[in-house]
């Protein structure tokens, strides 16, 4: 199983770039001038995301820094207890939406902590896994595109992080208890 | 609501300095953020440029469009309004692949191009649309097989089976698309029945 996994991920970028530089060469398409033309397009869309990304940032790290996340953490506190939650990995959760490297740091932190092969470690991973940064997929998204209006994307967003959040807790209890 | 929140993540976060009489920590953060903001873009710039460059030539040569018409069935249940054979179909099925294989780097460029297929779809140039909300959901909620990054720090630090979490992660992101699904049908629902 793992042979096999680490395979696919060893291959699949190449193959990827292999096939569709061929199939293009096949088609007749002047394939390094397309693709510098495309390169192009990430240029623009990188200034484009640049000014959302530091408004984000900046939110983040002041409420991090200034201490306001471990404030919440202790209002919250009761609630974990009568779900059961562990509350080491309260950071984790609260701050996986938010920030993707933030969240990457708690759980390599919890990892090198607690073990990679402890329940909290395996819980961790899965976390760190199986939820994405919705803040910042939602602020590079609509901001390359000129949302200012999210809708009700956000919502949807953090509820289905909190899914991901129970669903880890569930799977990972179920299958390694 | 993206407004109310980054508000609020700011005031607090002062209000908070303030009460614990540690103002220099504000000053330092919003620079060091900001820094943070610039130092992730251009990391983004690279890949970006890169992939955008692969795909435009997958474009060009038609591979987009076939991709997009083998799997349109899956597509046309989940984004009712975006035309058949829209140039849309096609990014969002890479960028749907991509993120299966824990290729998330590679998913963002392919996920920012459905974006503007989409954006050309839209009436309303500012308000997302419900097509881009699914879009969203998707890449939030994304069913990974290979949670590479992880596996990778697992090994760093001597994890017996590195490996072993690539099950509970399949599952756990699996329920958690189903049900990123269901309630963005559910706001979609909601969201169309107010604005007719």
């Amino acid at each position: 199983m793992y042979q096999w996994v680490s395979l696919i991920s060893l291959w699949a970028i190449p193959i990827t770039i292999a096939f569709v530089l061929l199939y293009g060469w096949r088609k007749q398409i002047p394939v390094y001038e397309t693709f510098v033309d495309g390169a192009k397009g990430g240029l623009t869309t990188t200034i484009r995301i640049l000014p959302h990304l530091i408004a984000m940032m900046v939110a983040v790290t002041m409420f991090r820094e200034s201490g306001a996340l471990e404030l919440l953490l202790g209002m919250i506190r009761p609630v974990l207890d009568f779900l059961h939650f562990p509350e080491e990995l309260v950071p984790l959760a609260l701050l996986r939406p938010l920030t993707g490297t933030g969240s990457l740091a708690i759980a390599t932190d919890l990892i090198a902590q607690y073990g990679p092969d402890s329940f909290l470690g395996r819980l961790a991973a899965t976390m760190q896994g199986s939820t994405d940064t919705t803040l910042y997929v939602l602020t590079v998204y609509f901001g390359a595109v000129g949302i200012r209006n999210s809708a009700y994307a956000l919502k949807v967003g953090l509820w289905s992080d909190l899914a991901g959040v129970i669903f880890s807790l569930l799977i990972v209890t179920y299958v390694f208890s | 609501m993206l407004n109310a929140i980054w508000l609020a993540l700011i005031v607090i976060s002062i209000a908070v300095a303030a009460i614990n009489g540690r103002m220099e920590v504000i000053n330092q953060a919003a620079f060091e953020g900001a820094k943070t903001g610039v130092t992730v873009c251009f990391g983004l710039l690279s890949i970006l440029a890169f992939w955008m460059g692969l795909m435009r030539i997958a474009e060009k040569s038609g591979l987009l469009e076939l991709l997009a018409r083998a799997l349109s069935p899956i597509i046309q249940l989940l984004f009712p309004d975006v035309p058949k054979g829209h140039p849309a179909i096609g990014y969002i099925l890479s960028n749907m692949s991509a993120n299966l294989l824990g290729l998330g780097n590679a998913a963002t460029p392919m996920g920012l191009k459905a974006m503007e297929e989409l954006q050309k779809l839209n009436a309303d140039k500012q308000v997302a649309s419900p097509a881009m909300c699914t879009l969203l959901a998707i890449n939030t909620a994304s069913i990974t097989i290979i949670p590479t990054t992880m596996i990778a720090i697992r090994m760093q630090y001597g994890s017996v089976n590195p490996v072993e979490i690539v099950g509970t992660t399949l599952l756990s992101s699996f329920g958690a698309t189903i049900v990123a699904l269901f309630i963005d049908r559910w706001y979609r629902y909601r969201h169309t029945r107010r604005h007719r």
